[in-house]
Order: C-alpha cells, then sequence, then structure tokens
C-alpha cells in the first residue's frame, strides 16, 4: 500500500516549464556562521551544471540542503515543481569519497545494490532483478568483474566508480555529485565523463561540484559561480569573466583561467 | 557426568538465545561505531531496577516481580540513549565524553537508590545486586523460557530489518537522500540493543552485558568481509559463548555464570584475532609473504 | 553529631572524596579535550585482575601490591587495546569494550574463586567503593586539628588521594606547555620537539595512578564521573584552557564536598535512619551540574544556542 501511494508521488520529468531543482531564499549556517545566505537559484532543465566556488563557499552545503542533508534556517528547495521530501525517488547522489567506512563489510555489488534500496519497500529483501539492475550500473562503470570485492580493497577511483554506479542504480531524473572527478586517476576520468554525458543524452539534469575552474568549459554546459551566495551564472564562455571570477575568488581569481 | 536438573537446562539455552540475539544486534552497533553507547545503556539500567522495585512496592507487588523490574531497566537505559544523543547533537562536547558523562552520573543515581532501596524494610531488595554481575541460580525455567522467547524475537527483528540497518550503518547520508528515516532506524537498532540488554540482565549482569554485544561481532569481522556471513558467525560466537559459559558456572563450583560467559567470549576473539581467515594476524601474514614472493619473482628473469 | 563523630567519620571521607575529585577533574579536562574519555572507564574497569592479584599475593589488604597490581592491570590494559585497534583494525570504542571486559571478567572470576579461599574482597565495592568505611582514629576534637602531626594519621585513603593530586598538580603545572599543544596538535608538537606519544604515555599512566588512588575509596563509577562531569562542565563555560582547569577544580571541589553532604550527612540530619551511597550521591550531583551548564550556559548552552539561531534565522 505504502509502495503504491510513493508510486502515486512520481511525476514524469520534464513536463513543460518545469525546472528540475528551485531554490528560494536558501540560508544555511554551521554553529554561529552562515555558509549560504538568500541562495536562490532555478536550474536549466537541460546540459550538465558545474558548481564552482573557493574553498568554504558553500557547494558543498548547497548540494546537502537541497538533498535535505542539512537543515536550512530558511528557504525552500523544490524538485520537478514539488517540495524535496515528496521527490526523493527522483533525487540521486554522489557523496564525497572521504564520507564513509572504507572496513565496512560490503562488496562493490553490495554498495551499488543500495542505490536500489529506494524502490523496495521496509523489510524486504534484495530481489534477483534488483541484484541484476545493479550489477548493469556496476558493468557501465567498467567494474562488473570487481563486483565480490571488499569496497576498501579497491583502488580510489574504483571506489568512486562504485558510488557512481550506485548512484545509476537509483535510475534517479536528477543527479547532484560532490566532486566526483576529484584526486582520480585517468580511467575514472573517463569513465565519469562518459556516464554525465549518458546522463545528459538520456535528459537526466545532473549537478556536480567542481573544482577544476580549467576543464568546466570542456565539460560542462552551464556554470554557477557561489561564494556564500550566486555570483553569477549562465554558460562557461558568458561566466567565466575576469570580473565575476574576481568576484568569486578574490583577486588570485584572475589567474585562474590560465 | 553430572546429571543436568530441567532448570539448568533451560537456563543453558536460554543463555545461547541471549548470545545469539547480542552477537547479531550487536555487530550492527559495532560498524556503526556505538559499542561504547550500549555500555552507557546497561549501566544505565541500575536506577530503572530500582525505581522498577519501588514501583513494585508501592503497587504491593510482594518482593520483586521481574517484569516491573525489567521495565524499568529499558525505561532509564533508553533515557541514557537519548540523553547521549542530545548531549552530542547539542553541545560542543564530543560523543566520549556524552557517554562517560551519562553512564557514570546514572549508575551513580542507580547506586544512590539502591542504598534506598536496601533501607527499605521490605523483602527481595537484596536481589537487586544480582543484576550487577547476573546470576542465573537467581532465575526460574518459566523467566528463563520468556526471556530466551524474547531473544529469538529480537534476532529475528535484526533478520527483518537487515538492508535497513546495513545501508544506515554503511552511509547515512545516503539512506536519507533515499528517503529512509535514519534517526528512526537508528532508533529501532537502539531498541534493540536495550531488549538484549534487558534481557541479559539476569544472566550476564549489566556490568558486563555490553562484551556479549561487541566481543563476538568484533571477532566475527576476522572471518569474513561479507556483512550476512559477519552477522551470522557473530551470532554463532556469541551462542556459543552463552551456551560453553553457562555450561561451565553449573557444572564448577565459583564460576559465575556471567563472567565466565565474557571470558568465553573473550577467548574466542583472541583466537579469530589470530586465526580469522579474512583479517587474522596468521592470514594477514601469509598473504603479505605471498604477494613480495610474487612482486620479486616478477622481477627476476 | 559529635565533634568527635564527624572528625572520625565525617571529616576523612570528605577529604578523600575532595581529593578524589579534585585528581579526577585535573587528568578529565586533558580526557575530554582529546576525546579520550573513555579512557578512565576503561582502565577503572581492567584495573580488576590487578587488584585481586596483589591482595592474593599480599595475603591481605595492603596498599602497594593492590596500587602496583592495579598500575600492572591498567597498562597491559591500555597496551592490548591499542594492539587490537592498530594490528586487529578494530575501531577504538569496540577494542576498549572487548579489552576491559574481558580483564573485568577475569577479575570478578578470580575474586569468585578466591572466595572459597576466605578472600575478603567484593567486586561491588570496586564499583561504588567504600567512601563510608574511610575512619579516621587519631584526633578526637577539632582543637586536635591545629596539631600538624596529627594530619600525618590521616587513613590511608584519603592520605594517597591528597599525595596523587599534588604530584598530579605539579605535573600539569610544569608540563602545561607540553600537555597543550601535545592535545591540541599532535603532529604540530612532534615536529617542535615535544613527544606526542611521550605525552599520550605520561597522560594514561597519570590517569592510571588518579584511578587507583580514587576508586578505593570511591569505586570506579565515581572516577568515570569526575574524570569527565568537572571537566565537561568547565569546557562549556569558557574557551580559554587555563580557565577551564581552574573552573573544573572549582566545579570538582564544589561536586565532592556538596555531594558528600547530600548523600552521606543530610539524609541523617532530616532523621532518616540510612544515608545514602555517597559515592553515588556526589556523581549525581557531578550530573545535575553538567545538566544545568548543558542547559543555561551563556554561550554553548542550549538555550543560548536557540536564541543565536533564532536571531540568525530572523535575520537572513
Amino acid at each position: 500500500m505504502l509502495q503504491r501511494l510513493r508510486d502515486l508521488d512520481f511525476m514524469p520529468p520534464r513536463e513543460a516549464g518545469v525546472s528540475p531543482l528551485v531554490v528560494r531564499d536558501l540560508t544555511v549556517a554551521y554553529h554561529r556562521t552562515p555558509v549560504l545566505r538568500r541562495v536562490n537559484w532555478t536550474a536549466p532543465s537541460s546540459g550538465l551544471i558545474a558548481v564552482c566556488g573557493p574553498n568554504g563557499a558553500g557547494k558543498s552545503t548547497l548540494i546537502k540542503a537541497c538533498l535535505g542533508l542539512v537543515r536550512p534556517l530558511a528557504g525552500t528547495v523544490e524538485v520537478f515543481g514539488r517540495p524535496l521530501a515528496r521527490q526523493r525517488r527522483l533525487v540521486g547522489y554522489v557523496p564525497q569519497r572521504e564520507s564513509v567506512d572504507w572496513e565496512f563489510p560490503v562488496s562493490a555489488l553490495d554498495v551499488v545494490a543500495m542505490g536500489r534500496y529506494g524502490l523496495i519497500g521496509w523489510g524486504r529483501r534484495v530481489s534477483k532483478a534488483h541484484r541484476q539492475a545493479a550489477m548493469d550500473a556496476l558493468d557501465r562503470v567498467g567494474l562488473a568483474d570487481l563486483a565480490d570485492r571488499q569496497i576498501g580493497q579497491l583502488s580510489g577511483g574504483q571506489q568512486q566508480r562504485v558510488f557512481l554506479a550506485r548512484a545509476l542504480a537509483q535510475e534517479a531524473q536528477l543527479y547532484f555529485m560532490d566532486e566526483p572527478l576529484a584526486g582520480v586517476d585517468a580511467a575514472t576520468e573517463q569513465a565519469v565523463l562518459d556516464v554525465l554525458r549518458e546522463l545528459d543524452a538520456q535528459g537526466r539534469t545532473v549537478i556536480c561540484v567542481h573544482h577544476d575552474l580549467q576543464t568546466v568549459a570542456d565539460t560542462f554546459d552551464h556554470v554557477l559561480l557561489l561564494n556564500g551566495g550566486v555570483v553569477a551564472e549562465g554558460s562557461p564562455a558568458t561566466t567565466l569573466t575576469p570580473d565575476n571570477l574576481r568576484a568569486t575568488y578574490g583577486a588570485r581569481g584572475q589567474g585562474l583561467m590560465g | 557426568m553430572p546429571d543436568i536438573g530441567f532448570n539448568t537446562l533451560v537456563v543453558l539455552l536460554g543463555a545461547t538465545a541471549l548470545g545469539i540475539a547480542a552477537g547479531t544486534v550487536g555487530t550492527f552497533m559495532v560498524l556503526r561505531r556505538r559499542a561504547l553507547v550500549s555500555d552507557a545503556l546497561s549501566h544505565a539500567t541500575l536506577p530503572g531496577l530500582a525505581l522498577g522495585f519501588l514501583a513494585g512496592v508501592a503497587l504491593g507487588i510482594e518482593g520483586r516481580s521481574l517484569p516491573m523490574l525489567l521495565l524499568g531497566a529499558a525505561v532509564t537505559g533508553v533515557l541514557a540513549v537519548l540523553a547521549i544523543q542530545a548531549i552530542a547533537r547539542w553541545t560542543r562536547l564530543p560523543e566520549d565524553a556524552a557517554i562517560g558523562a551519562v553512564l557514570s552520573v546514572f549508575f551513580g543515581v542507580g547506586v544512590v537508590l539502591l542504598s534506598v532501596v536496601q533501607g527499605l524494610p521490605t523483602a527481595g531488595a537484596a536481589g537487586l545486586k544480582t543484576f550487577l554481575f547476573g546470576q542465573t541460580a537467581a532465575m526460574s525455567a518459566a523467566e528463563a523460557t520468556a526471556l530466551a522467547a524474547l531473544a529469538v524475537v529480537a534476532a529475528a527483528a535484526v533478520g527483518v530489518l537487515f538492508k535497513e540497518l546495513r545501508l544506515v550503518a554503511f552511509d547515512e547520508g545516503f539512506a536519507r537522500v533515499q528517503g529512509w528515516p535514519a534517526g528512526r532506524i537508528d532508533l529501532m537498532l537502539m531498541g534493540l540493543v536495550t531488549l538484549v540488554t534487558v534481557i541479559g540482565l539476569q544472566t550476564v549482569g549489566l556490568v558486563l552485558i555490553i562484551a556479549l554485544l561487541i566481543t563476538p561481532a568484533a571477532a566475527a569481522r576476522f572471518w569474513t568481509e561479507r556483512l550476512e556471513r559477519m552477522t551470522g558467525i557473530a551470532a554463532g560466537i556469541g551462542g556459543l559463548s552463552g551456551g560453553i559459559g553457562a555450561a561451565l558456572s553449573a557444572a564448577l563450583p565459583d564460576m559465575p555464570a556471567g563472567a565466565v560467559i565474557v571470558l568465553v567470549a573473550t577467548t574466542f576473539f583472541l583466537a579469530s584475532l589470530l586465526f580469522g581467515t579474512a583479517r587474522g594476524l596468521i592470514a594477514l601474514r601469509i598473504r603479505r609473504g605471498r604477494m613480495r614472493h610474487t612482486l620479486l619473482d616478477g622481477v627476476g628473469p | 553529631m559529635s565533634a568527635q563523630e564527624f572528625i572520625a567519620i565525617d571529616l576523612p571521607a570528605l577529604l578523600a572524596a575532595l581529593f578524589a575529585c579534585l585528581s579526577c577533574a585535573l587528568v578529565g579536562n586533558f580526557l575530554v579535550l582529546r576525546r579520550q574519555s573513555l579512557l578512565g572507564d576503561a582502565v577503572s574497569h581492567a584495573v580488576l585482575p590487578g587488584i585481586v592479584a596483589g591482595f592474593l599475593v599480599a595475603g591481605s589488604r595492603e596498599t602497594i601490591p593492590m596500587v602496583v597490581g592495579a598500575l600492572g592491570a591498567a597498562l597491559v590494559a591500555v597496551l592490548l587495546i591499542e594492539l587490537v585497534r592498530r594490528v586487529g583494525k578494530v575501531e577504538s570504542g569496540a577494542a576498549m569494550g572487548v579489552v576491559f571486559t574481558g580483564l573485568f571478567a577475569l577479575g570478578v572470576l578470580m575474586i569468585e574463586q578466591g572466595a572459597a579461599r576466605s578472600v575478603d574482597l567484593d567486586a561491588d565495592c570496586v564499583l561504588y567503593g567504600q567512601l563510608e568505611d574511610v575512619i579516621w582514629l587519631g584526633p578526637t576534637r577539632f582543637a586536635d586539628l591545629a596539631d600538624p602531626a596529627v594530619w600525618l594519621t590521616l587513613p590511608r585513603e584519603a592520605m594517597q588521594l591528597i599525595v596523587v593530586f599534588a604530584i598530579g598538580l605539579l605535573l600539569v603545572w610544569a608540563f602545561f606547555k607540553e600537555l597543550t599543544i601535545a592535545s591540541f596538535d599532535p603532529g604540530l608538537a612532534d615536529t617542535v620537539g615535544v613527544s606526542s606519544a611521550l605525552v599520550q604515555t605520561a597522560l594514561v599512566v597519570l590517569t592510571a595512578v588518579v584511578t587507583v588512588a580514587a576508586f578505593e575509596a570511591v569505586g570506579s563509577i565515581l572516577v568515570i564521573a569526575m574524570l569527565i562531569c568537572p571537566a565537561a562542565t568547565a569546557r562549556l563555560l569558557t574557551d580559554r584552557l587555563g580557565t577551564q582547569m581552574r573552573l573544573s577544580l572549582l566545579i570538582g571541589g564544589v561536586t565532592g564536598i556538596g555531594g558528600y553532604a547530600l548523600g552521606a550527612m543530610l539524609p541523617v540530619w532530616l532523621g532518616a535512619e540510612n544515608a545514602v551511597n555517597a559515592a553515588g550521591s556526589i556523581a549525581t550531583l557531578g550530573g545535575v551540574i553538567l545538566t544545568l551548564a548543558i542547559l543555561f550556559a551563556p554561550r554553548y548552552g542550549a538555550l543560548a544556542r536557540r536564541r543565536r539561531d533564532a536571531d540568525l534565522g530572523m535575520e537572513a
């Protein structure tokens, strides 16, 4: 019954004119310091989106607030036109790699299968079909042959790909990824980029925190410059101007584009 | 072979069931890095036991009424866990300080209440002390059967919630993104720990019950990299510890059941640390030697 | 209550309680700061087999063998915990739990086995001490206390706690700089020539000594409470380590004396037949004071924080 109700909540994405993500007046504070102040942002409904800004600009905080992982002091987040709480199944997530216990006794496939848990009800086992879906996702990032390996015994890049596969297994419409390309090897970078493009081609929205301004234009169609609030946004060509970079990163911002 | 009476047999089975439940539930406590929260929980049952006794006296129940005592124990145990969460969440104090403060203060309150109870002219007050270190001899067959049944329920509940517990223990943030109520799943886990603790009060005692939750789970980790197997092995080690410990205690003189059960579990832990096939020291040494071999052979002609 | 009764029963117990609380509070500051609050928990449980061993060797309740045994067991426990944590890759909380429960169970078993040979030890008193049994049979009048020589006849439990506190205070005063830097940033400490490993070991030994000295009088649970509660309370009241240490000593002292008065003396004054357990009432008072700080501390209390969050929300 609960499952039935959740299915009714499911909204077809890309309904004419509905943005995948609308952030209104979002303010978040850690302890006593406000990290984000009155952020207003409507994500474009197509293309790969990068969120850039200096350390402490609130990039991860923005993503976590959009995912409901930190509670904002004020403001709202809407996913495909409805409050986040009712659209959980449309949202996928790739966290920063440091956030889990690598000694945990799970295999790569176990982790990817966790992406399916949202589609399975309380107390029900992971069915064969769901395991197969997890296996397919693992295959898409090129790790099918390492499915049984304990998660801590994989290399850093492979771990990153496992998390990407878990997000794929979610079959979401809107993806948040926290620095999926930070410090990965060439094979992983290629796998991540392939997946990003594939998701884009399928019409899904992907929002990545991205640290490397030089590669933004190569990969992303849209960039959001953030420093406590939205500084600028738009296509990389029109947004990454010296003035905007200085406003985001301070004086040293001019040198960042080489 | 000494003649095993019916009562002893039931107590033995009860201790085995307790060990199985503690191993199963404890696996997730250890993986959730909450091992010592359960220590605070078990120490915090003392004021509840005393309050349960006082409530029983107030209601005119003669002597000690086990359900009343265990209900009181569960209530203050849960209060302690909530207090730890509140302190860790709302103040700048780290969680370990919160655990230590709650553990010792609740136990202190329990000691005060215990001395109040012992000052009363009521019979049965002295029996409360048996909950500190456990005393299987004090258990009736009916009590042991009821407690064993509860232990089976606790172990079965872990089986049903296996997927949810695994997800929250591994990656709480991801669980919440998927809409799982991570806080409530955590509470269910704490509820199961409370249940196991309360069941174990008579057998192992509140000071040492934490060992039955932690030690089998920590031992099981040396044998496997898979959570399903780890849970099973922990249940096995817990069950064996409970059964063997209770049997030794019944068969030999001056062997307090709680301490013996814990020592059997500790022995299993030491054996696992050495011989565990997945992470045991010997397995590790062999694997490292083999790796050195292949690496060195690889560069040879 | 006569002066003689007070001097014989309450005064030595008060002194023991006071200096137990002061010693624990002193060391506790660094434990709370270094997130090692549960070291006291582990150590105070793990010393049991050492104490019983010392007792069995000496055949009576003499201090030296028991303290040596306890210290030995404490160090063994700490080494084992490190071993299980590092070599076995077991998370530190679980490592502590496995080791100290094993040792404590061993101690309980040794007591029970010894009881057959009429060993007069009780596992209960390890948990909540025998503050009520600390008796001073020297002076009989307040006037006697003016004589310094009479103080040397203080009961052993009180005396050893005063000595331990004095030594601890001296050490902390002399090495305050090193303790601070090694607690705040071990890496930095190593680069400026303060061995963080040495500081860590010294702190473990100091914790063990304080625990052993205190717990015979007040029991392991009060030791844990006093290692954590005064330091944690002070931590909520100030940001400066020096101030925090002074505050924690003040709070520890007030808790010790106040808790004893509430538990051992007040019920009798009120006409109750029995006093309640003093170690328990001291721990309870420590908890009450900590709770007050958690709620009402001017800056870090729950109420202050709530008010501040509300302000921020309005402004935003």
